[in-house]
């Protein structure tokens, strides 16, 4: 980079709009998402009818046990279960 | 966080388990994914979106495996590219497109441009505060004058000089940097 006049200044604060906040958040929150979704695998696991309510119903067994998840884990858990 | 830390800091941090620096993280590169997806491929709002939340999905996932914690910025600029034209093959399967195509689908131009608006992006972030929101809401955000001097108290009139000083404060910044070196693309 070598010359700076204020119209390619201009154009380069331009270039960078911010990503919808919706999208950055569920990104950010990630961490979190993936503490979740350990969690609810890892009882699956040790509890068998638990699981079994899963693959019969995922959203219903989610909800039953007070679970509020965003699409992007409960769209892996159904990934997860549906081929067990 | 009070200081900006460097990008190796803040990787380091991330592979700790530190959310917040997972969250810094993404903000800090959370404009150019986006704009690597909709601007150099041209992706559609939704295609873009899903390219975004993989992108960053992956580099949670494998943060460990990052070789150098300062070569961050370019790993997810080649995880967005490599992303976007999987995307785009995925879209062209009933049109058939070469594969040599693709790879020419993210114009070099504004892939060059993108990298280059980062740091300017990044030298935003050493200026004084009231010139970073007045550069971000009229260039960045496309706010009017209007919008910007009511939210921030201003009469319009001063908004246009107030623009150009800030520009100038930002020129001098990134000038100093040329003049000391060569820009290093990552804090």
């Amino acid at each position: 980079m070598t010359a700076f006049d204020e119209e390619r200044l201009a154009r380069l604060i331009r270039a960078l709009p911010p990503a919808p906040e919706a999208w950055v958040r569920a990104a950010q929150e990630l961490p979190l998402a993936k503490a979740e979704l350990d969690e609810i695998v890892a009882r699956a696991e040790a509890d068998a009818e638990f699981r079994a309510r899963l693959v019969a119903d995922l959203e219903a067994a989610l909800e039953a046990v007070g679970y509020e998840l965003g699409p992007a884990v409960v769209e892996e858990l159904r990934v997860r279960f549906k081929s067990t | 966080m009070a200081q900006a830390l460097t990008d190796s800091e803040l990787v380091a941090r991330c592979r700790a388990g530190d959310q917040e620096a997972w969250a810094e993280l993404v903000d800090r590169f959370s404009r150019y994914v986006y704009a690597i997806s909709v601007q150099a491929f041209r992706l559609s709002d939704a295609d873009a979106e899903d390219v975004f939340q993989e992108v960053f999905a992956r580099a949670y996932q494998h943060l460990d495996g990052l070789r150098d914690d300062a070569a961050v910025r370019p790993w997810l600029a080649q995880l967005t590219r490599r992303l976007c034209i999987d995307r785009l093959r995925a879209s062209a399967r009933e049109r058939p497109t070469a594969d040599e195509e693709l790879e020419l689908a993210g114009s070099e131009e504004t892939l060059t441009l993108l990298e280059e608006a980062l740091t300017v992006h990044e030298a935003l972030a050493e200026i004084p505060e009231h010139c970073r929101e007045i550069l971000d809401r009229f260039f960045a955000r496309d706010e009017s004058y209007k919008t910007i001097g009511e939210d921030l108290d201003l009469p319009s009139g001063t908004i246009a000089s107030r623009i150009s000083r800030c520009l100038a404060r930002l020129r001098e910044l990134l000038e100093g940097r040329n003049d000391a070196g060569p820009a290093s693309g990552s804090r």
